[in-house]
């Protein structure tokens, strides 16, 4: 077990967005978190790195508890791990040769000939190798999701979190992102956390899904067994329909009482 | 009732401000250690919070220095001594102009910069990347740029000063006939090594405290395009009534 989600309960202010979450991740398996917007998937994933610690519950990263690591320990797991951030995150100062370079440069001792040969495997490997002295304000959306992949591999890492990896990106680029997770995880035995809605795309890569809603995980299984569910939940999901279980509309009052101004009359009633 | 709570209020949340500053600088001081082991990085922002504040600081300088030769020429004639034109510009420019002019305009300049750069990494998540790279943002990028600017604020104050003095030269020796071996003997006899001492020191205390909340502001931004220009603003308005306010209790401290 790599990563270990125990009954997490996890509010912000008021409103809660974990009631009693369980979420677990296996050694050399590729686990999707799916999730309509809004249900807390990023957050998940911040707790799972030590980012931000739960209310109550635990949350285990190779066997240890990350809310109470001390940052030298939870710098120490993290360097076992690599992360694909929604937008790239790549250091805007930059270029990419040097991006990718950088935890090898602040973590090793390596040669520059090593460092050199190593950047441009990983960037061979996404395909931007040609790229390499390109500033990050002249890539594209899915070339920055590329550089930030290799980035996250240079060090090969044991686990690889993938934040809405395929948001944004065109058909050719998204089919380039699913075969590189697909082979990362082969290859290397690389476990693997892809947090997304894209359904298909996480058929074809997924061991594991798990479909959060409302703060719990409302099913998981493996993407075959999610398709078969005849759960109402997982349905109107999988289907994409907006009435079901899962509210489209954010609470808010009358759609007709809100037009005819009834409810701001009301409130200045209450006022006088 | 209600004054009265908001005071409070302003006065708890001042209060709370100036902690969470405190806080941070004691988290930056333990980090400007490791930070020096890495001499590369200060001096690229000393280049970035020095070199870059270059032109505007000697053209301020410049000015500032012949309007203190105008100011002078036209205060010391009344008087028939308009020979010691060049201790009072020294003066001036030693102990008072100079640093206070200067950090004001670092504040302007390289403070804006600093906190915009780390509000905008903070808001392109690329502080939290550093993060999850192990690698930690206070040492890596809040640590050399606070040196670099706790560094580059006693240079650019003697610049500041050497070209304000070159300023002050030239209108009370070329334009007002100041006799030029008196203006230079007269500063050359009258300026003490106190004095110098007193500018250098209010350079490196108004460069801390200047390049503090510039790194504090950017490193506390709201993610937000407002949040960072909210941030940049905070910068220039606290680090000159600070300058200010460092200012007096140091003139004060120096009498």
């Amino acid at each position: 077990m790599v990563v270990d989600v125990k009954g997490v309960h996890y509010a912000v202010g008021r409103r809660e967005i974990f009631a009693g979450l369980d979420v677990v991740a296996r050694r050399g398996r590729v686990t999707a978190i799916m999730g309509p917007s809004g249900t807390g998937k990023t957050t998940l994933l911040r707790l799972i790195t030590g980012q931000t610690a739960p209310t109550s519950g635990e949350v285990l990263l190779w066997g240890q508890r990350v809310a109470t690591l001390r940052q030298r320990d939870l710098y120490a797991l993290r360097r076992r791990t690599g992360m694909l951030f929604q937008n790239g995150a790549l250091l805007t100062d930059l270029d990419v040769f040097e991006n990718v370079a950088f935890p090898v440069r602040e973590h090793t001792d390596l040669t520059e000939p090593l460092i050199r040969e190593l950047v441009l495997t990983k960037l061979h490997a996404v395909g931007l190798r040609g790229a390499a002295r390109m500033m990050p304000s002249e890539l594209s959306g899915g070339m920055a999701r590329r550089v930030a992949l290799a980035r996250a591999v240079v060090l090969d890492p044991e686990l690889l979190i993938y934040d809405e990896p395929f948001v944004g990106l065109d058909p050719i680029s998204m089919g380039v992102i699913v075969r590189l997770i697909r082979q990362m995880n082969r290859v290397l035995g690389i476990t693997s956390i892809v947090v997304s809605h894209d359904v298909h795309e996480l058929a074809a890569i997924a061991d594991d899904s798990y479909l959060l809603s409302q703060g719990r995980c409302v099913a998981s299984g493996s993407p075959e067994e999610l398709h078969r569910s005849e759960s109402e939940v997982v349905r109107q999901f999988l289907d994409g329909v907006a009435d079901g279980p899962v509210p489209f509309h954010f609470p808010a009052p009358d759609y007709r009482d809100q037009l005819l101004g009834v409810d701001r009359r009301a409130q200045r009633g209450r006022a006088a | 009732m209600s004054s009265a709570a908001s005071r409070d209020g302003l006065l708890t949340g001042a209060l709370r401000r100036v902690g969470a500053v405190a806080v941070f600088f004691v988290a930056v001081l333990a980090q400007c250690v490791p930070a020096l082991a890495r001499p590369r990085l200060i001096v690229h922002q000393v280049y970035n919070a020095g070199a870059r504040s270059l032109i505007i600081i000697m053209l301020c300088g410049l000015f500032v220095g012949m309007v203190l030769g105008l100011q002078g020429f036209d205060l010391l004639q009344r008087f028939g001594s308009e020979d010691a034109l060049g201790v009072a510009a020294a003066l001036g420019l030693l102990k008072e102009l100079g640093p206070v002019v200067t950090a004001l305009l670092f504040a302007g300049r390289a403070g804006t910069a600093l906190t915009s750069e780390i509000g905008l990494m903070r808001a392109t998540d690329q502080l939290t990347a550093m993060q999850m790279m192990a690698v930690d943002p206070m040492q890596r990028i809040v640590a050399p740029r606070f040196i670099g600017g706790v560094i580059a604020m006693p240079l650019l104050v003697a610049i500041f000063n050497l070209v304000g003095l070159f300023g002050a030269q030239l209108v009370g020796v070329q334009m007002m006939d100041v006799d030029a071996g008196a203006f230079w003997s007269q500063m050359q006899g009258a300026v003490q090594l106190n004095d110098v001492q007193e500018g250098f020191i209010k350079s490196v205390v108004f460069g801390t405290a200047c390049s503090l909340i510039a790194v504090h502001e950017g490193y506390h931004t709201e993610p937000t395009a407002a949040g960072v220009g909210l941030a940049t603003t905070r910068t220039v308005v606290t680090s000159s009534v600070l300058t200010l306010l460092l200012d007096y209790i140091l003139t004060a401290a120096f009498l």
